[in-house]
Order: structure tokens, then sequence, then C-alpha cells
């Protein structure tokens, strides 16, 4: 970790690495709700979220309505914070860094720099380690996760293909991360320097994750995950928990089936919970199939 | 199993689980993860592990463990709490949800997020009472702090006034039971830890006695 250097008793330090990467180490095992109102904050705590992820629209309904998609109303990420006691996070547009501002002086406790919404910058992501509020970004293999977390990136999810219902691209996006990173395990040291090139991410980074065996930073689902079922596969494939978007409250009974995926995600390795909880959910969201999704239209090819 | 080494759980419905894992490994206790009413019973200890407390309350309740946890503090299980197990731990919640409940034991009230939000997360220094060498290393998380105790409490740490804010009690122990506000397994230093695999160790020793 790039900060360890103790505080001194009377200088208590906000913002360090630690903090942030500690933050994200709390709500493992656990599942982050995407909510629009604060009535939908209410019962995604009410099922036992461990946090919700303020944004005006569900993933779903970005792409029904199309044009541009921007950080959320203040209001609206007041009165979410306000509703419930858990952590809340908002998205800020990739590399719209006044956006990311504007959410930390809102008082949110996690900004996720999100592809979702309309990228501000076709170049640069926000310089992440200019804030005290920390930051979640999407990745879809090991070189963009660690190009992620060189700029300060303090928890890293897959992207998946949000607002689909379709958990398919956030497998693919898991398995190639974790892939990668045995891969890297398995390297002779004097390989780790052509691996980190072959990344494109920075040497001692590529270094750490090959020691460590895991990223440096705690890894979660996202994108695509709609039924119990779906959140307990992402664990077994080696999350460490999962966000939900669209798939809770477009679903026909969004407080069963938040409480019943937050119980998945807890007994990721148990089939006869998962099955239990299964039971009479009602209608999981329609869902589309990726493959029938334009190129224009895949939010994981946004950000490099 | 008297003479064995003492099996230590972490309840790991939701939280840092790994990181206590490894601390109590380190400070050479067997540690597993405890999820069902079967696995509790198995255990000589446990830990609740730092994460949300309204999160783990909820799922304690739907998975039939907050009655067995509450029956073996009260027959003595040494259990130690960091953050939200802090929270598990208190008999009386302040700023909680109106309906959260907790396991008890310590006979203290806690404030929930009482340091503030992400933003206001620190690490600080902490003396800690009985500990030799550098005082322990402080990683606060919208932590809780303990804002009242009863007479069978004592008060291990405090974070000393400063900016014209009060001092607060940040790690408490009553009987087999510790608690600290701040989370020493995400700091390599595992001497919390060791106090709590001792006192496991002497509940053991007191109890075969």
């Amino acid at each position: 970790m790039s900060t360890s250097t103790p505080a001194s008793a009377d200088q208590p330090q906000i913002g360090t690495a630690r903090v942030k990467r500690g933050m994200a180490e709390q709500l493992k095992g656990g599942v982050i709700m995407d909510v629009v109102n604060a009535e939908q904050a209410k019962i995604a705590e009410d099922a036992g979220a461990v946090a919700v992820m303020a944004l005006e629209r569900v993933p779903a309904d970005i792409r029904k309505d199309g044009g541009v998609a921007r950080m959320s109303d203040p209001d609206m990420i007041d009165g979410i914070i306000n509703a419930v006691s858990i952590p809340v996070m908002a998205k800020s547009r990739i590399g719209h860094f006044v956006e990311a501002q504007v959410l930390q002086a809102l008082g949110v406790d996690y900004i996720d720099e999100s592809e979702v919404l309309t990228p501000a910058d076709e170049v640069n992501h926000s310089d992440k380690w200019a804030f005290t509020t920390p930051f979640v970004c999407g990745a879809t293999n090991l070189g963009e996760a660690l190009r992620r977390i060189a700029e300060g990136a303090a928890m890293i999810r897959s992207k998946g293909e949000a607002g689909t219902g379709n958990v398919v691209e956030a497998v693919r996006h898991m398995r190639q991360i974790n892939s990668d990173i045995r891969r890297l395990t398995t390297l002779d040291e004097n390989e780790l320097y052509v691996a980190a090139k072959n990344l494109q991410a920075p040497y001692e980074l590529v270094k750490e994750v090959a020691q460590l065996g895991k990223l440096p930073v705690v890894l979660f689902s996202a994108g695509g995950v709609a039924t119990p079922a779906d959140a307990a596969l992402m664990m077994q494939l080696g999350a460490e928990g999962v966000f939900v978007g669209s798939g809770i409250f477009k679903s026909g009974d969004p407080a069963k089936r938040a409480a019943a995926v937050v119980k998945a995600t807890t007994f990721f390795d148990d089939p006869k919970v998962i099955a239990d909880v299964s039971r009479g959910l009602g209608e999981a969201m329609v869902g589309i199939n990726c493959d029938t999704l334009p190129e224009s239209e895949r939010y994981a090819n946004r950000g490099w | 199993m008297s003479s064995s080494t003492p099996v230590i759980g972490v309840l790991a419905l939701q939280g840092d689980v790994r990181e206590h894992l490894i601390a109590l490994a380190e400070a050479d206790a067997l540690a597993r993860p405890v999820r069902r009413p079967e696995e509790l019973a198995a255990v000589d200890a446990l830990v609740i592990p730092g994460g949300e407390s309204t999160t783990m309350s909820n799922l304690a309740l739907a998975f039939g463990l907050m009655e067995p946890l509450r029956a073996r503090v009260a027959a003595g299980m040494p259990v130690y709490g960091s953050c939200a197990g802090m929270i598990m731990l208190a008999e009386k919640i302040l700023d909680g949800r109106d309906d959260q409940q907790s396991v008890g034991g310590i006979d203290m009230t806690v404030r929930r997020n009482a340091f503030g939000r992400q933003n206001e997360s620190f690490e600080s220094a902490i003396d800690f009472t009985g500990f030799e060498g550098e005082p322990v290393h402080g990683v606060f998380i919208r932590a809780p702090w303990v804002e009242s105790v009863g007479a069978q409490v004592e008060v291990l740490a405090e974070l000393p006034a400063a900016d014209g804010a009060d001092s607060r009690i940040v790690a408490v122990r009553q009987g087999n039971l510790l608690a600290t506000s701040f989370h020493p397994e995400l700091t390599g230093d595992h001497r919390v830890h060791a106090l709590f695999v001792r006192m496991v160790e002497q509940a053991r020793e007191t109890a075969g006695a």
C-alpha cells in the first residue's frame, strides 16, 4: 500500500489510500444497489444492501431514453443520503473531474467513474489521487484494472454490460481479470517487465499482483446481474461482492428480489439457499441479448 | 479440547472477514468462517468483523444466528468486534436504524458513523492500555464511538481531544468481550488479535479449572 506512514497522535490523516481501500474492504460479501430516489434507497437498505448507488436513471432507462447521461441532481443525492444510514455512492462521467468534485462536496462515500454515463474525456480518466473521496472504476481485464488503480482507484468492478439484465459480459470480464492474475503468478520475476509492457500497466503494480495473487484493491462484479443465481455465479467466479443495477427495480417485486440477491451473495456456495431464495420472486427484468447490441451502444467499450 | 489451539470463528455474513482470518492465524489461532448455527456451535470464540452492521444484523436474523449468538455470549463465549462488530456487541445503538438489532453483551451505548461519513474517515495513532512499544495505528472508517459505558466496562483506548472535539472512547473490554471502533485487521499490527487470543485461552483455562 502506498500510504503506510504512521499518523502522529495529534495529526489524524484523512483520505489516505488505506482509508479509501479499507472502506471497500468493509463492503465485501455485500450487494450495492442502484437507486433513483429515497424510497428505493430505503427498500435497498431494508433488504440488507451494504451501500446504494444514487443515480437519476437506472442503466436500462439510460439505454431506452438515449441522449447524454450525466451526474445526478444534487437534491436527489442529498435526499438519498438523508434517507439511509448505509454508504451512498454516486456516478461521475469518465474524465469529468468537476462532477467528481461536486460529488465529493456533497459528501458521497464513494464515486463511481462510470462508463454507464456518457464519457466527458475520450483520452483521460480523472486523477483520483486528487480526491479525499475514494473511487471505484470498471475494468474488462487486468491491464485496465491496473491503469485505474495507478490513477488512484481504490476499488475495481467488472464493467459487464449495464442495463441489459444479461450477465454474459460480467462473466467475461471477471474470468479475464482473474485469468490474467493467475497467469502473472506463474511468471518468473524477470518476465514481469514484459508482462507489464503487454498489460500496458505500471511495473510496480504488476509485481504487486504477481506477489499477492490478487488485485491490491477489492474486486466487485457489476453489469447485468438480474437474479440471485447471477449474483452467486459472480461470487463463485471470484468477485468479492456484487453491484446490481437495473435488475432489482426493473423487476416485478423489488423488495423481495433485493433481499434474495443479498442472501444469495452471502451463501453463494450453497445451492440450497440459492434455490430457496429464488422461489416466488415474480418476473425478472426482460433483458437484452448483448450480441444484438450495436457497437455504439456497448458501454464496456467506453474507457480504455 | 482444553490443551489444543483454540478455534476462533469469524462471522462471515459480510465484511472484511479475510483480513480477520489472516490476523488471527498470525496470532497463532485456528481461524475459520462462521455463517451457520452449527458452525457457530463448533468454535471456542468469535470475531465479528468490520462491515455494514445493518446488513449483518439483517442476515443474522434471517439465517437464525441472532439467538444462538446471544446465547453463546450469555454463556461466556469470548467475542471481539471491530467497527460494525463493536456495534453488534453494544447493548444500545444511537443513529442506527429504528429496528436495528444487536447481539449485545457489552454495557455500552455506541453511536454509529459517529466520526462522520467516508470523507472524514482517518488514521491516527492510539495509546492502547497494556500494549508496550509503539502506539496502535488506528484506521477509522465511517467509525462508531462509544458514547457511554457501564461500571463493568474497562476503557482500553481513547482518541484524545483535539480541535475543540471531546476525547472519545474507541476500545473497551467487559469480561470476555472486546470491541474497537477501528480496524487493526487492516494494519498488519496484530497486537489486538493477540490480546483476544490470550483472552480466549484464559477463558478456556478458567472454564476447565
